[in-house]
């Protein structure tokens, strides 16, 4: 695997936020992967610390399956969002990639919208059924702010 | 923009015996009055002793739109004072926390004072004799602290132990669950941003007649989700936490729902959301030795749902978290989240409301969206003209009337006509 499979990897998850082909998304985590949004930058402890988001694949799973529902009514009208990526910058490490993807993120519901600048670091290993996200953490730059409902997946 | 301002007739008929009208929720005037009025003469939290451990350890707020300090000053003992320069009004701190050492120093002419506010040093001091402003150092405010918890008053109004009463028992409920008997605020703070008036937040942390149908969504998916597993595999603790909002109204309804005079009152005097977790033998171990065992039962038993002490803490003992309104405007308010370490109890404890505290309370929970949906909703509704009434009759009766303290069955609407018959007492001119 080169280093511009990873490159390719990195947009292609991206993308799939964007085309909220969330069932697709889920499928490029490994089972024990999480989901990471700290709360503060620099955050080492998702347990003892709160933050924005800290999901496994049951949790991701869940938030997935409710945008589904025809009740999910902050759903109304529902949200979309785009990911503008930097070039996602990839290091080899043992069993597979770390990479550092800086990006602007915009959320948008009805009239409302909402943009984040943030970086994205993926932590990808190998397994028999091809590349997979151990880890997403997303550090958002101002996420000890006062927020409104971030609804999609940053 | 005077309109009830000029007229104390048309503000008291705002809130009648079982509805309200909606200019409690959308009129600036009214906004601006509750910050002079109800947001000043009533004890407002303003943060936890914990935060403050070492002499010139500060945090800093906004309470009633005034921005105050709340430090540990040198004789150790906790002050609150006005974030304002007495020269030119400049914040003397800017940051939301920190040690200033033994002073403040305004960054515009370093006047200093010290942490009980006094005036200390003005550079060049030739000059400006007959000032006047040199014997108001930084305002101090009246603050009482209870169990940890430290609340400002602003202006006058009753006294502490008078104004919170018997509802005092849930901090003490909470503060007891340490095995030490003591809080320590731990894991930083969610800050949530309502775009709706804070009262809706307030009011709808006791409305049981809503999370079957607002969180069907997420807590029916988490119910689902969990549906058909073996029997003997260990539940999820986000399931335990999310599952139960789905409850049905019989479950809400026989919570209970307890209220106090002056706007306080809790759900769940039976039980809650919270009383099925998984137990923690080594954490029940622990209370049972500082507390023997009847009374660590009484303890754990005690498994309320929220407590408001009205207006701006809501507490969840059981679950150890915290949230604090600070309204902006009267449709704008920042919602804090904050989790309690409790000390000498396993960091299983601490992890738990954690996950709580970031499945509902945080700016990206599923519950808390469909929640806020709601709000914002009602926020725009209420600006149209025609029905001028919001209705909280659910179960009113007029022998409610002139009642202090009283339980009533769970989905009853008690504990927002309760609140709203202090919101009038506090907003008389």
């Amino acid at each position: 695997m080169t280093e511009a499979d990873v490159v390719k990897f990195i947009y292609k998850e991206a993308r799939l936020l964007d085309e909220k082909r969330f069932d697709e998304w889920y499928e490029l985590f490994a089972d024990d992967a999480y989901y990471w949004v700290p709360l503060v930058p620099g955050q080492t402890d998702p347990l003892g610390h709160n933050s924005l988001a800290y999901e496994d694949k049951l949790l991701l799973k869940l938030r997935i399956e409710r945008l589904k529902q025809p009740n999910a009514f902050s759903q109304k009208p529902g949200s979309r969002c785009l990911h503008v990526l930097q070039a996602p910058e990839v290091e080899k490490v043992d069993g597979g990639f770390t990479v550092r993807t800086p990006f602007m993120y915009t959320e948008t519901r009805g009239d409302e919208s909402q943009r984040y600048a943030a970086t994205a670091w993926h932590t990808l290993v190998h397994s028999r059924a091809g590349l997979k996200i151990k880890l997403k953490r997303v550090e958002i730059l101002n996420a000890d702010a006062a927020l409104p409902s971030i609804q999609l997946f940053l | 923009m005077r309109r009830y301002r000029d007229d104390p007739g048309a503000l008291a008929g705002l809130v009648a015996d079982d509805r309200v009208h909606r200019d409690v929720y959308i009129d600036p005037e009214v906004f601006q009055l509750e910050m002079e009025r109800l947001w000043s003469r009533t004890w407002i939290y303003l943060g936890h002793t914990s935060q403050v451990p070492q002499p010139g350890d500060f945090i800093t707020a906004d309470i009633a739109a005034k921005p105050v300090i709340m430090v540990r000053h040198t004789d150790g003992k906790v002050r609150v004072l006005m974030n304002r320069c007495a020269h030119k009004g400049t914040k003397v701190v800017y940051d939301v926390a920190g040690n200033t050492g033994k002073t403040f120093r305004c960054p515009y002419h370093a006047w200093t004072y010290r942490t009980d506010g006094t005036l200390l040093n003005i550079p060049l001091k030739a000059g400006y004799e007959g000032t006047r402003l040199e014997a108001q150092g930084l305002t101090p405010i009246t603050h009482e602290t209870y169990r940890g918890f430290v609340f400002a008053r602003l202006a006058g109004g009753p006294d502490f132990r008078e104004y919170f009463g018997d509802s005092l028992s849930s901090i003490d409920n909470l503060a007891d669950r340490s095995p030490e008997g003591e809080l320590e605020i731990a894991g930083g703070c969610l800050r949530y941003l309502h775009n709706c008036n804070w009262k809706m937040f307030v009011e709808n942390l006791n409305d049981t007649m809503h999370p079957m149908i607002v969180h069907a969504s997420s807590a029916g998916t988490a119910k689902k989700l969990w549906e058909g597993k073996p029997a003997d595999m260990p539940k999820p603790m986000a399931i335990e936490q999310y599952a139960p909002f789905a409850n049905d109204y019989k479950f809400f309804d026989e919570m209970g729902v307890r209220v106090y005079p002056h706007g306080h009152g809790f759900s769940g005097v039976n039980f809650s959301i919270h009383s099925s977790y998984s137990s923690i033998p080594e954490y029940e171990e622990a209370m049972k030795r500082t507390y023997g065992e009847e009374r660590a039962k009484q303890i754990l038993g005690t498994v309320r749902h929220n407590t408001v002490y009205y207006p701006s803490l809501t507490i969840k003992g059981a679950i150890q978290s915290i949230r604090v309104a600070r309204p902006l405007a009267a449709d704008r308010t920042v919602i804090e989240s904050w989790t309690f370490r409790l000390k000498g109890a396993p960091a299983k404890l601490l992890e738990r409301t954690v996950m709580y505290n970031r499945l509902i309370n945080s700016p990206m929970s599923v519950v808390g969206h469909d929640d806020l949906h709601c709000y914002r909703s009602a926020q725009e509704g209420l600006a149209a003209e025609g029905n001028e009434w919001v209705s909280l009759h659910r179960n009113f009766s007029e022998e409610e009337l002139g009642k202090l303290e009283q339980t009533c069955n769970g989905t009853s609407e008690i504990s927002m006509r309760n609140q709203f018959r202090a919101w009038r007492e506090f907003m008389a001119p």
